[in-house]
């Protein structure tokens, strides 16, 4: 039972590229807490630090109130559970488990309890004696966590656990692992570049872009306000339609709130936030002319790819996230205009957000 | 196209079959030689069939040795000659395992170094090497003993490269599982690295024991006393008789033996040979 708290933490690499540029933050016991970001943005350099198999530059590590940057991941009472689950490919299922254990001089009887009880939660009790290559993805997966849960750690780390499982799998074994740690209130922290993934396990999530934080926050403050136009786009699929603003245009949507004053700026506004409508908004909204370019129908919700007829100026911060000028509409159901039709997709003037220029702040009210 | 395919496998068969024979040839010579008696091999027209001097031949080169020079019996030399090659194989996967460990695990000034010099004493076999190693043998009072024939062979760069080339293909992660999992650098090795070599050092051993046992020169240098002859050199000195005749069939059958136990290492571990050359197990 632990708290993790990272002052200040960067990483240098021996070539001289800095992959983390300091970190502060922290996660209180027993709390879930998932670092997402785009691939290369230093969420896997800032978890093996916590685990101690890459040195820390500079900052503190700090496991249950005990600063750990000199000690041996062995020492530091965490787990992990690696993206290629790194078993023993020569030891049978209970010895992968029973390994770490045996190494800490445990007796034997209580490794026999705590491996059976493992195996018994994640349903591997029939296979204590195969060897990982003759387990299915999914079985080597829970092998995996198994290890880590037989230790008992004051805290779980995940590297992107479950990128190597089809996408079916990938969503049982993500409701297993949330179940699994509300059960064992073990303070975990989970790398992902999956954003969905990240949404639904984290108490904290945490959007790493270029090795800094961009925001922290619980999920659904990220997604109701996400503080970067980068954070915008990469919480939620599809990305957050933005849209750069002059400062006539600030002024006209904004007028009456404290928001008009921004001379220039990007406004968001959610696909799921615009409906389609024959109306202008009237009560200070948004309305935006579309020509329709492609159709998405997903089953349950269609998208609908327009670009804006005053052919301008739609940006995104994760470029070829959402090319120049389009934008899309999320909406329920099926029916959906026909290609090249034009629309009219309106949003209510309390689902805009608006971002500095450069996109870098959030403008409230 | 079906007809096709059939002429390529006959084409193929028949190159086969002529590679066999041309390889397999000369050992039914040594073996027909082997069954003769001393005339009718040296007259010059070789029987092709079996003759019937068999059991009396194998009997004078495994327990007797050659009556005419005072000769050891083939039986201790093939003894000799399997502490030799044991020892070789067995010192090679030794040494070279554990340097290619250091090499790849461990961060040490002129590791790289290190690396490229054992890389480089591939170009320095044995015999490019013969005369300081012979000096240092000596000096170390090691001629005639086993010993002083197996030490100088037991450095191996193949090994080394072998097991280098294989602990790269392992992941990282094992070793950082294992560190996470509290095994020092010995268990790591003990426990991961030894159990995942098997395959390889079964390779490695077939390789190097027939490399040892199949030595000549070295052998031939430091040894003088006949008690410490192997195989090799013996079947050898069988032939310079000086003021005699060569007794041709009890060379080959004293060929014939020593060719036995490293056909028998490589029938033994064949299996584990082919999977080390063919996959690794990972
Ligand atoms: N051992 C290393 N040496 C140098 N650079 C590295 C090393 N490991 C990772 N990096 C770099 O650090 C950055 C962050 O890597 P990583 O933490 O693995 O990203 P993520 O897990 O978010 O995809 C990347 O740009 C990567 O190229
Ligand atoms: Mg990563």
């Amino acid at each position: 039972m632990a708290n993790v708290s990272l002052r200040n933490v960067r990483k240098t690499y021996p070539g001289g590229f800095e992959a983390i540029k300091g970190i502060d933050f922290e996660i209180g016991d027993g709390q879930f807490c998932v670092l997402v970001g785009p691939s290369g943005c230093g969420k896997s350099t800032l978890l093996r630090m916590v685990a101690g198999l890459e040195t820390v530059t500079s900052g503190e590590v700090d496991i249950g109130g005990r600063v750990v940057n000199e000690i041996e991941p062995a020492d530091r009472d965490i787990a992990m559970v690696f993206q290629n689950y790194a078993l023993y490919p020569h030891m049978s299922v209970y010895n992968n488990m029973a390994y770490g254990l045996r190494n800490r001089g445990m007796p034997k009887p209580e490794i026999d309890t705590r491996v059976r009880e493992a195996a018994q939660t994640l349903e591997l009790a029939g296979m204590l004696d195969r060897k990982p290559r003759q387990l299915s993805g999914g079985q080597r997966q829970r092998v995996a966590m198994g290890r880590a849960i037989v230790r008992q750690p004051k805290v779980f780390l995940f590297d992107e656990p479950l990128s190597n499982l089809d996408a079916k799998l990938r969503v049982a074994m993500r409701v297993e692992i949330r179940k699994l740690q509300r059960r064992l209130k073990t303070t975990s922290i989970y790398v992902t570049h999956d954003q969905l993934e990240a949404m639904t396990l984290a108490d904290i999530l945490v959007v790493m872009n270029g090795g800094q934080v961009e925001q922290i926050g619980s999920p659904l403050d990220i997604y109701r306000k996400p503080a970067t136009t980068f954070v915008a786009s990469f919480i939620g699929a599809p990305p957050m339609n933005l849209i750069r603003l002059s400062g006539d245009e600030i002024r006209a949507q904004f007028a009456g709130d404290s928001r008009s004053a921004a001379e220039t700026g990007i406004l968001g506004v959610r696909p799921e936030d615009l409906a389609i409508s024959s109306e202008a908004t009237a009560d200070g909204g948004i309305t935006l002319n579309l020509t329709v370019e492609a159709i998405e129908r997903v089953g349950a919700e269609t998208f609908v790819y327009g670009t804006r007829a005053r052919a301008e100026k739609a940006v995104s911060a994760t470029p070829g996230e959402l090319p120049e000028g389009e934008v899309i509409v999320r909406i329920p159901g099926q029916d959906a205009p026909a290609i090249g039709a034009s629309i009219r997709a309106t949003a209510p003037r309390d689902k805009l957000h608006l971002f500095s220029a450069d996109g870098r702040n959030r403008i409230d009210i | 196209m079906v007809e096709h395919r059939r002429w390529n496998d006959i084409l193929a068969y028949a190159i086969l079959i002529l590679g066999v024979f041309i390889v397999v040839f000369p050992v039914y010579v040594a073996l027909i030689a082997s069954t003769h008696d001393a005339a009718t091999v040296v007259n010059g027209n070789m029987p092709m069939l079996p003759g019937s001097h068999t059991l009396e031949n194998y009997y004078r080169a495994i327990f007797v040795g050659g009556s005419r020079a005072s000769r050891e019996p083939v039986g201790h030399m093939l003894m000799n000659s399997f502490v030799m090659a044991m020892g070789i194989a067995l010192g090679k996967i030794v040494i070279s395992i554990l340097s290619a460990y250091a090499v790849v695990y461990f961060r040490f000034p002129f590791r790289q170094t290190a690396f490229w010099i054992i890389f480089v004493t591939l170009m320095l076999p044995v015999e490019v090497r013969i005369y300081p190693t012979y000096k240092v043998i000596a000096d170390l009072k090691m001629l005639d003993t086993y010993a002083g024939l197996i030490l100088p062979l037991i450095a191996s760069a193949t090994g080394t490269l072998l097991f280098r080339q294989f602990f790269m293909t392992i992941p990282d992660e094992l070793l950082e599982a294992s560190r996470i999992d509290g095994a020092g650098p010995f268990r790591f090795f003990k426990d991961t690295l030894l159990p995942l070599s098997v395959t390889t050092m079964a390779a490695l051993f077939v390789i190097q024991f027939i490399y040892g046992w199949n030595q000549y020169l070295w052998p031939l240098l430091i040894t003088t006393q006949e008690s410490m002859q192997t195989i090799v050199t013996g079947i050898k000195k069988m032939l310079t008789t000086t003021d005699e005749l060569a007794e041709w069939q009890l060379a080959m059958a004293t060929a014939i033996l020593a060719m036995l136990p490293p056909v028998a290492v490589v029938v033994f571990m064949q299996r584990l040979f082919v999977r080390g050359l063919v996959e690794t197990e990972k």
